[in-house]
């Protein structure tokens, strides 16, 4: 599937009386890798389920493709852009190929079955995720690490031309942190995919975002591209924390205190 | 979850299991038939006795008990989606409740037969309405709060069930006993569960790939493409209907809704295009053997259905827990 178009205009979200956002305007063009930073509780993940098209903005709009979400079925949204939970609730017991088969769902007609290309793309997914070999076993039984890249093998599989992705490095370990951005960079940069990404961590945001919105949790925003806005001022008040800048491998490396 | 290579291997078993069942509980009695005789009344072929025997005593019954453990055992499965909870049974949220006080209250005022279904019914549908308005409340509709407010309002018409078990004449105390732990011998006449079985089972199914994907928690269902809030309503008032239909019919028979969806994920997965139905049919067939059992093991006296239910259900249900190795 060939990448998404998300656009919002003049965007307004607010979450218990505490401003998001105020008349953000917003461009993803195909190939995008947007990183949004923010501290606890600033509303990455009220702002993403916005975009997703689950929350309802204060004001403004959300646009997929051109069309204004709030007036697509949500089936189309689900077709286009494939939203990755902070913290999915367990639900009821299934197996791992089950779970991701799951992503398959806004693509089959109402009577259809998953046919065995479904099934082929969803063990790609898990196979993307090293999950392979681990089809039968129950969603449950998987540790912490494994059961967020089943996630991320659900989200694969529902191949969407936007990925919305919340904390998707939480719990991974290094190995497959690195792994997951590499794939999304594939998954941008061959397909024309866009992804956006809510991530803690400043360095993987260095290494992987294109362009980067910070979140100060009063409303405010600051956008721009990665290399323009992450620098230690910014992200000092950003995070009420001091963050200072190394020359790193050609690059800059940033540390806390 | 792709078609298995036998796709129908499992509905051929569960067909076989429910047709057995059948025949058993026509031949069964305390006018035992064989299959040569039962064949000849269900034809029309044979003396009036056996004819008048099968066709106007047994086969109502049957029919009832199949249609009743069909309903309760897709309610049940309906209600562990809608909670995402693998304790939920069709009584969870009160439904039972009400109906036990409606119907122990018609039985309280002497009055006996239809009323007793009629009561039930109405007590059934009240307290699925009273449960419903309540758990919207003010914030959103959480599985939790609903769970909640069901145990709240189940546990209020528990203390009216002993209120009026108490205030009961020793006459009127009996059938009321009879009736919370589950029975088919009031009813008589013609049923209301089958129809409603068949047209619930076949509006159900054309959204089983919904209910497997609202399995996995309603937001990701909602992230996926499916109108959540208009699909668990829909669930909330489906499995509540069916509950009431099945306990108006044969009082409060429980374990059936409960331990028959988890049968069939042991065995048959936890794909609810194939859950569905066989809920209906392992349902069906599971009470409609304890039914048979209920009327011949201590005949002429009749046992509570719902007691040999849990005779046959437990140790069945148990091993299977047991012996799993699958997801649960």
């Amino acid at each position: 599937m060939s990448g998404a178009r998300l656009t919002a205009e003049r965007l307004s979200v607010r979450i218990a009386g505490r401003w998001v956002c105020r008349d953000l305007d917003l461009a993803l063009d195909p190939g995008t890798r947007l990183g949004v930073l923010g501290c606890n509780g600033a509303g990455k993940t009220t702002l993403l389920h916005t975009l997703a098209g689950l929350r309802r903005p204060e004001s403004g709009r959300v646009l997929l493709d051109g069309t204004p979400l709030a007036s697509l079925p949500r089936r189309r949204i689900a077709q286009r852009l494939g939203l990755l939970m902070q913290q999915p609730e367990d639900g009821l017991p299934a197996s791992v190929l089950e779970t991701a088969l799951i992503g398959r769902h806004p693509h089959l007609d109402f009577w259809r079955w998953e046919s065995h290309a479904d099934v082929a793309i969803a063990r790609r997914a898990l196979k993307a995720v090293g999950l392979d070999g681990l089809e039968q076993r129950a969603q449950t039984a998987l540790s912490g690490g494994e059961r967020r890249r089943l996630d991320i093998a659900t989200v694969l599989a529902q191949d969407p031309g936007l990925f919305l992705l919340d904390e998707p490095a939480h719990q991974l370990d290094l190995h497959h942190q690195l792994g997951l951005l590499e794939l999304l960079r594939r998954h941008t940069e061959l397909e024309g995919r866009s992804v956006v990404l809510s991530l803690h961590d400043i360095n993987l945001a260095a290494r992987f975002c294109s362009s980067i919105l910070m979140l100060f949790g009063d409303g405010e925003v600051l956008q721009g591209k990665a290399a323009d806005v992450l620098t230690p001022a910014n992200l000092t008040r950003l995070y009420r924390t001091e963050v200072r800048s190394l020359p790193w491998d050609g690059g800059r490396a940033f540390v806390a205190g | 979850m792709p078609r298995p290579r036998l796709p129908l291997a499992w509905l051929v078993v569960l067909l076989l299991l429910a047709a057995a069942a059948f025949l058993a509980s026509l031949a069964i009695g305390s006018a035992p038939l064989s299959l040569g005789q039962l064949a000849d009344a269900l034809g029309g072929h044979a003396d009036p006795l056996p004819t008048t025997l099968v066709m106007e005593l047994r086969l109502p019954r049957s029919v009832n008990a199949f249609a009743v453990g069909g309903l309760l055992a897709l309610a049940g499965g309906l209600m562990q989606v809608l909670l995402r909870n693998p304790l939920a049974d069709p009584y969870i949220l009160g439904v039972s409740g009400g109906a036990a006080v409606g119907a122990l209250g018609t039985l309280l005022a002497g009055l006996a037969g239809l009323w007793i279904n009629g009561g039930a019914f109405l007590g059934a549908l009240f307290s699925t309405l009273v449960v419903f308005a309540l758990s919207h409340g003010r914030g959103g509709w959480t599985p939790t709060r609903l769970l909640l407010t069901g145990i709240a309002v189940a546990a209020g018409w528990g203390a009216a069930i002993s209120l009026m078990l108490v205030l009961g004449s020793d006459a009127s105390l009996h059938s009321m006993l009879f009736w919370l732990m589950g029975d088919f011998s009031y009813q008589s006449s013609g049923t209301l569960a089958l129809p409603v079985l068949a047209v619930g089972l076949l509006a159900a199914l054309p959204f089983a790939r919904q209910l497997n994907v609202l399995a996995r928690g309603e937001t990701l269902a909602e992230a996926l493409g499916i109108a959540v809030r208009p699909l668990t309503v829909a669930i909330y008032i489906v499995a509540s209907l069916f509950t009431a239909v099945a306990v108006a019919q044969a009082g409060a028979i429980g374990f059936v809704g409960l331990v028959v969806p988890h049968m069939l994920r042991l065995t048959i997965g936890a794909d609810h295009r194939r859950l569905l139905p066989g809920a209906v049919l392992l349902g069906g067939s599971l009470l409609l053997l304890a039914d048979t059992l209920a009327r011949t093991v201590a005949a002429p006296r009749q046992l509570p259905v719902g007691v040999v239910t849990a005779a046959i259900g437990v140790p069945l249900f148990l091993y299977l827990l047991n012996r799993a190795r699958g997801p649960l």
